[in-house]
């Protein structure tokens, strides 16, 4: 007890103040919580902070407009210097925590790779998550990129100029939107998927498939099944050149773009001991297992939000629509308030002009009703458990979309016997049994 | 510069300059207008920045496409004649917009 006592006066001498919040992660989640604080009234000063050298952006836009150049880097920043520092928020760019020493009523100092120090009085951790990494023979070759943040995009960007063919391995959103761009782009692009079908485990199988057939018929080069034995270099030695599959088949490729998924950034939350599970495990309302920090978006596993589910499922849900509802339940908790997750998830991609809209969670569905309005282009998929909507994908069909979010979040229902006619109008056939 | 006049469900104005080129949903976003969510950030996939657009402005902006069309049918706030997605909405130079953000986007 001495000991701690005479560590704490130490602590305090250095650290004088110990007053704000400090929100670790300049991501989504990290401006949402940032923002909503300031609608609450929150009054603290907030230090929101990052690793990357970029004022907050919006990632979703990497893959697809960004990468494309149809929009500016400036239009993908979340909100103006003036903002910022209106609001009290003190933006810190570049800084990379390696270490956090924490007291048991929630406050502490951060220290950063540079030495610099940020003590708090809260924290929030809104990390995010990484990309998962291929590591095989050649994964060092310059050429070999992953499309995760905004240096990625660039570094991409940067390349594919000179590029004429391209590999995407990963079947999934960030490797089909990619794919769909750079075809777009006018390169040559085939998309290796190690599983049997596309988007793994976020969409149901009629889904998948109907995304297999369409960027087939606009003519990607999509290889189920598939992975890649080695990355082999140019003449040169440095410089990708070729993809060699495990079959021996040989592809060219000046760009190989890996997305086969991400990892949560859990390291902080691991040295300061908190409890960890795919994710940093919050309760209901963002806490930490500490009872202090929070927690938020795709670092975060929390019990699952959606109405109905069982009790005691978690989830970690990658999503900028997460990202914003978990750091309004975590901004009512660093405010003293108890409110729970609102809305439905829901989730978008487009790929060509594929617009792929998701609403709700498909984990444990036992039926599907498909409609397929291929006239007008229209495709959407509900899926059902025990007779009740849980969710629904919908590729250029936003009324599906809009219809089954509402009837989601309003706890009605859309009979199954009656929503397979794409003539029908969910809406007209929305019930509350 | 162009400029638009943002007016909240409760009647507090907010005049805010952008920049031509620009949404009016990017507008307001970036300078913290309530009332705009925009999700999706522009992508026509999350009808959260819907707004109703003053009478005598219409004819300075673009013609509804499909899309935004059918995404106005799953706004918070139901549609009214005069609703449009503020994000499918440029700036042009001399603009002066006027528009009503409505009492909930979510």
């Amino acid at each position: 007890m001495g000991t701690q006592a005479v560590e704490q006066e130490t602590a305090t001498a250095t650290v004088p103040t110990r007053t704000g919040l400090l929100i670790i992660g300049a991501s989504q989640s990290g401006v949402q919580l940032a923002v909503s604080l300031r609608a609450l009234g929150f009054d603290e000063h907030i230090t929101l902070l990052g690793d990357e050298d970029h004022r907050p952006y919006q990632r979703p836009a990497l893959s697809k407009e960004f990468l494309q150049g149809t929009v500016e880097s400036e239009s993908l920043i979340f909100r103006s210097n003036d903002y910022w520092a209106g609001h009290n928020v003190d933006l810190v760019k570049g800084e990379y925590i390696v270490r956090i020493d924490k007291e048991a009523d929630g406050s502490g100092v951060a220290h950063a790779s540079s030495g610099r120090e940020f003590p708090f009085k809260r924290l929030a951790l809104t990390v995010g998550a990484r990309a998962r990494k291929l590591e095989i023979d050649g994964s060092g070759l310059d050429g070999v990129l992953y499309l995760r943040n905004a240096d990625d995009a660039l570094a991409l960007k940067a390349r594919v100029g000179d590029a004429t063919d391209v590999v995407v391995i990963g079947g999934g959103f960030i490797g089909l939107e990619a794919a769909s761009s750079l075809q777009k782009m006018g390169k040559n692009v085939t998309v290796l998927e190690f599983g049997p079908r596309l988007v793994g485990r976020a969409v149901g199988e009629e889904t998948a498939e109907y995304f297999l057939q369409a960027h087939r018929s606009r003519g990607l080069d999509i290889r189920l099944n598939t992975s890649a034995a080695r990355f082999t270099a140019d003449d040169g030695g440095t410089r990708v050149a070729a993809v060699e599959l495990q079959d021996g088949t040989v592809l060219p490729a000046q760009i190989v773009l890996i997305g086969i998924g991400v990892i949560p950034n859990t390291q902080l939350a691991d040295q300061l001991g908190l409890a960890v599970d795919n994710g940093v495990v919050v309760d209901r309302f963002a806490l930490a297992s500490d009872g202090t920090t929070v927690a938020v978006g795709d670092v975060a596993n929390m019990p699952n939000p959606v109405p109905g589910s069982e009790p005691g499922e978690r989830i970690r849900l990658e999503s900028v629509n997460n990202a914003i509802e978990h750091a309004k339940v975590a901004a009512y908790s660093l405010t003293g308030r108890r409110e729970e997750y609102a809305g439905i998830p829901w989730f978008w991609s487009n790929q060509a002009d594929l617009k792929l809209q998701i609403a709700g969670l498909c984990n444990g569905y036992d039926q599907t009703v498909v409609r397929n309005d291929r006239e007008r282009g229209k495709f959407s998929v509900l899926y059902y458990r025990q007779g009740r909507i849980i969710a629904a994908d919908c590729v250029n069909a936003p009324l599906d979309f809009m219809a089954v979010k509402n009837a989601l979040a309003k706890g009605l229902n859309i009979p199954a016997d009656a929503a397979a006619d794409p003539g029908i109008q969910l809406k007209t056939i929305t019930t509350d049994s | 510069m162009p400029t638009v006049h943002f007016t909240d469900a409760e009647g507090t104005v907010r005049d805010v300059e952008g920049n031509a080129g620009d949404s009016v949903m990017e507008t307001a976003v970036r300078n913290g207008v309530p009332g705009i969510v925009a999700e999706c950030g522009g992508s026509l996939s999350c009808a959260t920045c819907h707004v109703f657009v003053r009478e005598d402005c219409a004819s300075q902006l673009p013609a509804m496409e499909d899309m935004e069309d059918e995404m106005l049918y799953g706004t918070a706030v139901d549609r009214e004649d005069n609703s449009r997605l503020s994000c499918q909405l440029r700036l042009t130079d001399e603009l002066e917009l006027f528009v009503t953000t409505p009492e909930t986007q979510v």
